[in-house]
């Protein structure tokens, strides 16, 4: 997966920073021009990055800009592929790439569920992983792994019940300085 | 009295059923929303998270080597592509290099695990559209491939046996005999399935012009692997951009034309084929040699090691219990997984435990094409589109 002469041009679109590490092309974008970058990506003659792998959302919590958006675009033609990163300061809305690929739209709706990142003009922005109901954005690094709520049947009621969760433990993390 | 002409239109309203969560022919937990219009699909909204375990936030919350398990358990029928993944990512943030027989025992098990998926994928789905018999067959052979498993691992499905650096152990004595005598007569039941499904009327009557992609919709909706392949695309990471010892075998990749779920049932039997000459090729080629890496941070000592060192045994214990840190960095690795382009974006911020894990799942990209597949269909043929996307809840929901 070496680069191809035709990437190592400078990129036709505005880019923070861009580095290639072990035959991996990353390319950092403002967010307003996410949209813009990746279309260009998309249609330039010598890009062609035409099918969208993945899209995955990043926590940072304690850094100013919080969440990282990480487009994951494969070049069938040229087979190369490229990473576009776009950071967020937390609430900040970030814009759909749907109109360019359509299959973006369930990654940026399990994104919306998981890091509650909003995706302006994506039309169909449901939750897709959580229950039914569900509050609160699971993959941020502040939600607990055990989360609030858990369900059990409920035999008065004859139905399933939510409660507040209640471990008979804490739930411990263990690293190089915990002591048992 | 005088009715208004408002009230005299009648207005229609196409009919919407709800399909699964619970039916047998949704491959598990799927929840379809479809809309029809007598017994044709209008619409199809898949309602998926039904099988959600949270597996990336509790990777993020485990050491490197303790997140490895997971991942057989996310598509679980085809347990070891998915664990080589994550392996490859580990090996390629920390720069581990695997020794030629540990890469050849991978492939070799990459390859039955392929048999593994697509004698699932077919079987279930001849049964989906209403052939009992493949599928019994299948799982007969699923059984001696499962004893393949049980045999290097001691566990029959979710194996942990690829690692990063290298693998769990070495082959047992008389492995790589059974396995040259099991290829033999695997190619005899893959024809035997053959025969009771390629040219079967009925099978053809249910599977050809049903659920076509065009290469140019397969493209636009991220489409990977069989799905890719079926509408003529010759795109398949083991040769475009190999991994491990895969351009050292010779293999073609078989390709439809028509897009349609016929042709991509012929490319998982052809595919089946291709994975037994690609064993069959590695059998000649295997070496002896170490099956770990020889960088002793990243991999365990051996049983010998540590009865004769006091080092050894401390390693040992805090190899399995603190796990080992890796170096600051990102990678998404991708591998050709039965069912497509299986990808793992890891990110480690130089502590033990991985700081992002998201699992690119090839079966989420290919359900959200659920709707522009099954539109003009009947409702039968939404059962064979789902089959032939292969779905798997546990990698889509993970």
């Amino acid at each position: 997966m070496t680069l191809q002469p035709s990437l190592k041009t400078a990129y036709i679109f505005p880019y923070l920073l861009s580095s290639v590490k072990k035959h991996e092309t990353i390319c950092v974008v403002l967010v307003k021009h996410i949209f813009f970058s990746i279309k260009c990506l998309k249609i330039h003659i010598n890009y062609k990055f035409n099918l969208l792998s993945c899209i995955s959302g990043v926590d940072f919590v304690h850094s100013s800009y919080r969440f990282a958006v990480v487009y994951d675009l494969i070049s069938l033609p040229y087979n190369q592929r490229i990473r576009v990163k776009t950071f967020l300061k937390d609430s900040q809305i970030l814009n759909s790439i749907t109109p360019i690929f359509i299959n973006s739209n369930w990654w940026e709706r399990e994104i919306w569920d998981f890091f509650g990142i909003f995706f302006n003009k994506n039309l169909d922005l449901r939750r897709i992983l959580t229950d039914y109901g569900f509050e609160g954005y699971p993959m941020r690094k502040d939600f607990p792994l055990s989360g609030y709520f858990e369900l059990n049947y409920n035999s008065n009621k004859k139905r399933v019940v939510s409660e507040l969760i209640e471990l008979s433990q804490e739930h411990r993390f263990f690293n190089l300085e915990s002591r048992i | 009295m005088k009715l208004k002409k408002k009230e005299l239109i009648k207005t229609l309203k196409n009919f919407t059923i709800n399909f699964g969560p619970q039916h047998p022919a949704a491959h598990g937990v799927l929840r379809l929303i479809l809309e029809l219009s007598g017994e044709i699909v209008e619409k199809a909204d898949p309602h998926i998270g039904l099988l959600h375990r949270g597996t990336e936030k509790l990777i993020e919350n485990k050491n490197f080597l303790q997140a490895l398990p997971y991942f057989d358990r996310l598509d679980y029928v085809s347990m070891m592509a998915q664990e080589h993944t994550y392996s490859l990512a580990v090996e390629m943030l920390s720069d581990l290099k695997v020794p030629y027989r540990a890469q050849v025992i991978r492939v070799l098990f990459l390859e039955l695990t392929r048999l593994l998926n697509h004698l699932l994928a077919i079987g279930c789905h001849a049964m989906d559209v209403g052939a009992m018999t493949p599928f019994l067959w299948a799982f007969d052979e699923r059984e001696k491939l499962m004893e393949f498993y049980e045999r290097v691992s001691g566990a029959r499905m979710h194996a942990a046996y690829i690692r990063p650096g290298g693998l769990y152990s070495d082959l047992p004595i008389g492995f790589l005999d059974d396995l040259y005598l099991f290829i033999f007569q695997f190619n005899t039941r893959i024809d035997e399935i053959e025969e009771m499904l390629t040219s079967n009327r009925i099978w053809k009557e249910r599977l050809v012009d049903i659920g076509v992609v065009s290469a140019k919709q397969a493209i636009e909706w991220g489409f990977s692997g069989v799905m890719l392949r079926g509408s003529g695309i010759p795109w398949d990471l083991r040769k475009s951009q190999p991994y491990e010892c895969y351009s050292s075998v010779d293999f073609k990749i078989p390709v439809g034309n028509s897009g349609d779920c016929y042709d991509r049932y012929v490319i998982r039997i052809e595919e089946m084929r291709q994975s037994l000459n690609i064993i069959q090729q590695l059998l000649f080629q295997i070496k002896e040699g170490p099956v770990k890496s020889n960088s002793n941070k990243y991999v365990a000592p051996s049983r010998f090691e540590i009865k004769n060192s006091m080092e050894s045994v401390i390693h040992h214990f805090k190899y399995f219990s603190e796990g080992y840190s890796i170096p600051e960095g990102e990678t998404y690795t991708a591998t050709e997984a039965p069912k497509g382009e299986f990808g793992v974006y890891l990110l480690s911020n130089g502590t033990e435990k991985p700081f992002r894990c998201k699992i690119k799942a090839p079966g989420f990209g290919h359900l959200q094409a659920l709707g522009i597949m099954s539109v003009g269909h009947m409702v039968a043929d939404v059962v064979t589109i789902i089959g032939t996307q292969d779905i798997v809840f546990g990698e889509i929901d993970r």
